[in-house]
């Protein structure tokens, strides 16, 4: 059983997954982040890749992407700072990037580096269906990395039954039709994560976009099996001086 | 079936490049357009409407003009099919109509659209106040500093230009912002792409409502010199919808030599130019695969071009496959180049030509054109919008 199975089979609600950028605030904080948010009580990190052109973002992370990328982070290094973080995180990690910069490091290449350091799962979000079953999916499984496919209010029930039978780890649901870090009505949420709960599928379903401290946390669980942090994280660590205690004070909110 | 290089297949490949590279929140607008486009531009009623509008509003047929003094300069016959008398003033407008058209269709309320130079945007802004649709331009806050005037004149229209802010806040950034402001508005919005770039089905709307220049220039150079094909078909690139539209009822004919100019801006390897195929490689920007200038990190870089239409770091996939598979040849002329390019077509034909259209004009230079050949160069767009570089460089 792999790290993500492990986490769903040991807690099947209020899963809690929390999103930082790689090389931000500082290049070589990306670490001291990962610890804190273990220590703090995070379930699952998902950590992004810095990329120039993040469209499915919002403005919050594409500003930190951009610091990250000012920073000097890129693919290359961020595996290196990765060599031995398995000694000190155990919780599951999940790479978030965009096709570009993984296609110019070479796909098959970042897959065998990913999973050699101890990644667990993938979410690329611009890697569409037809070229996952064309020609990414089995390379991603050659190296026994999960993927993980997005579904929105606006996915069809034919084609969330799709993505769900072709992603493993977990669905990642967007909580509604927007980039990260907006602020949308929950209700029309919730009622949207009930219909994804009545197709009894085979992953269990992360929320995210839109959650962004304990109220909406509590919400998006109701229905699901937990919810994925991004910007407002992200927003925590911004001017911060001790990103541990930060961190803590963070999630201690979100999980209190 | 046998190839062509008119249609990408059902996925929106051209050979190897294509695709629909685009995150799941775009998945049903695209898909949408993907499943109706064809239908819905080829429906009766649609063209009628289309053709009506290129007719008596933009003013088509556009002229394909002998120029004589300068065909006479390079010993050959060069045609000059003149975009630039279209109403706006360049090739962009036969797109807006196209997709304002065909988003009244798919019930839209609401029209957005990425501009660099500002050309695409007052194309858009000026369909959208022909029918009476809410229009919001997403421009880079730099070209919004550089190109006033375009700016005003799409305020003027009654669209409302959003300042893209983010990134290197110019053309790049503002498509960025253009995709999110779709991702948020799902159901009501249609995205109005101004190039032959994008994902599945853009790059083969965008050049089918293009087309008609190039559905032109076989006729009337039929009239002209009794044969529907000529030796060369001449065009400048940065997205590449009017080398497109230009290209694409020769596209299929192996005979016709097809010539795309980039921008070399300073100089191909001077670290600021936007000759992508030169200096580009395989990569996915804007939501489809293509040849892109990027780092080896795999981040997009800011092009330069003195050109803010051809100042874009992509390339459609039709031309990277006309790149990859030899059937275009590639060229880049430098901003200087082009500027006396520029100069040169007053002089001698008394057209001032855009910056965009003045690198095609460049390329002609680099061709080996015999006395019998008959080439034919895209004039995309008129200079009026570029006086201001030019007169920076009349003395120079």
């Amino acid at each position: 059983m792999n790290r993500i199975e492990q986490v769903f089979k040991n807690k099947s609600n209020r899963v809690l997954n929390v999103y930082c950028t790689a090389g931000y605030p500082k290049l070589d904080s990306t670490l001291q982040v990962m610890q804190a948010l273990q220590e703090s009580g995070a379930d699952l990190i998902e950590l992004g890749m810095p990329y120039s052109d993040p469209l499915a973002d919002g403005p919050v992370i594409q500003h930190s992407g951009s610091i990250a990328l000012s920073n000097g982070m890129t693919i290359a290094t961020l595996f290196k700072q990765l060599k031995d973080f398995r000694k000190t995180v155990t919780v599951p990690v999940i790479l978030m990037g965009y096709m570009n910069p993984v296609m110019q490091y070479g796909f098959e290449k970042f897959c065998a580096d990913a999973a050699a350091v101890g990644v667990d799962g993938l979410i690329l979000p611009d890697l569409p269906q037809y070229e996952f079953e064309t020609e990414y999916g089995a390379i991603i499984k050659k190296y026994g990395l999960d993927f993980i496919f997005l579904v929105t209010p606006e996915t069809s029930e034919k084609r969330v039954k799709e993505l769900d039978a072709l992603s493993t780890g977990f669905l990642y649901a967007v909580s509604s039709s927007s980039t990260t870090g907006n602020d949308k009505d929950f209700g029309a949420v919730e009622t949207y994560l009930q219909r994804l709960k009545n197709l009894q599928l085979k992953n269990p379903v992360l929320v995210g976009f839109g959650i962004k401290d304990k109220q909406t946390f509590e919400s998006a669980s109701k229905h699901s099996n937990g919810a994925i942090i991004g910007s407002a994280f992200v927003k925590a660590l911004e001017n911060s001086s001790d990103i541990k205690a930060d961190t803590k004070k963070f999630i201690a909110n979100v999980l209190s | 079936m046998k190839h062509t290089f008119t249609s990408p297949d059902t996925k929106g490949y051209y050979g190897k490049f294509g695709g629909a590279y685009i995150p799941e929140m775009l998945h049903r607008n695209v898909e949408e357009l993907q499943s109706k486009y064809l239908e819905i531009m080829y429906e009766k009623g649609f063209r009628n409407e289309f053709n009506a509008l290129l007719k008596d509003y933009v003013g088509r047929p556009t002229p394909l003009f002998l120029a004589e003094r300068l065909s006479k300069q390079f010993n050959t016959n060069i045609y000059l099919k003149r975009e630039d008398l279209n109403h706006t003033g360049a090739h962009k407008i036969n797109n807006a109509i196209g997709q304002v058209l065909l988003a009244q269709r798919l019930g839209k309320k609401r029209i957005i659209a990425e501009t660099g130079a500002g050309q695409h945007g007052v194309a858009t802004a000026t369909v959208c106040a022909l029918k009476g649709i809410e229009c919001i331009v997403y421009m880079g806050v730099k070209d919004i500093e550089r190109q006033a005037p375009n700016v005003a004149r799409m305020r003027m229209l009654g669209a409302k230009v959003m300042p893209a802010t983010s990134g290197s806040q110019t053309l790049k950034d503002a498509t960025n912002e253009a995709i999110r402001d779709w991702i948020n508005n799902p159901t009501d919005t249609h995205y109005v792409i101004g190039s032959v770039v994008g994902p599945h089905p853009y790059p083969d709307m965008v050049a089918r409502f293009q087309s008609v220049i190039s559905e032109e220039t076989r006729w009337q150079l039929k009239e002209k010199t009794g044969s529907e094909l000529p030796t060369h078909v001449v065009a400048c690139v940065g997205g590449g919808s009017n080398a497109a539209g230009a290209f694409y009822h020769f596209l299929d004919e192996p005979q016709v030599q097809l010539v795309a100019v980039e921008a070399a801006g300073l100089g191909v390897n001077s670290g600021h130019s936007a000759a992508t195929t030169q200096l580009g490689t395989a990569g996915v920007l804007h939501g489809s695969k293509s040849i892109v200038m990027q780092t080896e990190d795999g981040q997009v870089v800011e092009p330069h071009s003195i050109s803010a239409g051809l100042d874009y770091p992509g390339i459609g996939p039709l031309h990277a496959h006309l790149f990859d598979s030899g059937r275009g040849k590639f060229l880049s002329a430098t901003d200087d180049e082009s500027v006396q390019a520029a100069f040169n077509l007053c002089k001698l034909e008394g057209i001032i030509p855009a910056l965009e259209s003045a690198h095609a004009l460049a390329g002609l230079n680099q061709l080996q054109l015999k006395a019998k050949d008959v080439v034919v160069l895209c004039l995309s767009g008129r200079g009026d919008k570029d006086l201001a570089t030019y007169m920076n460089r009349m003395d120079a």
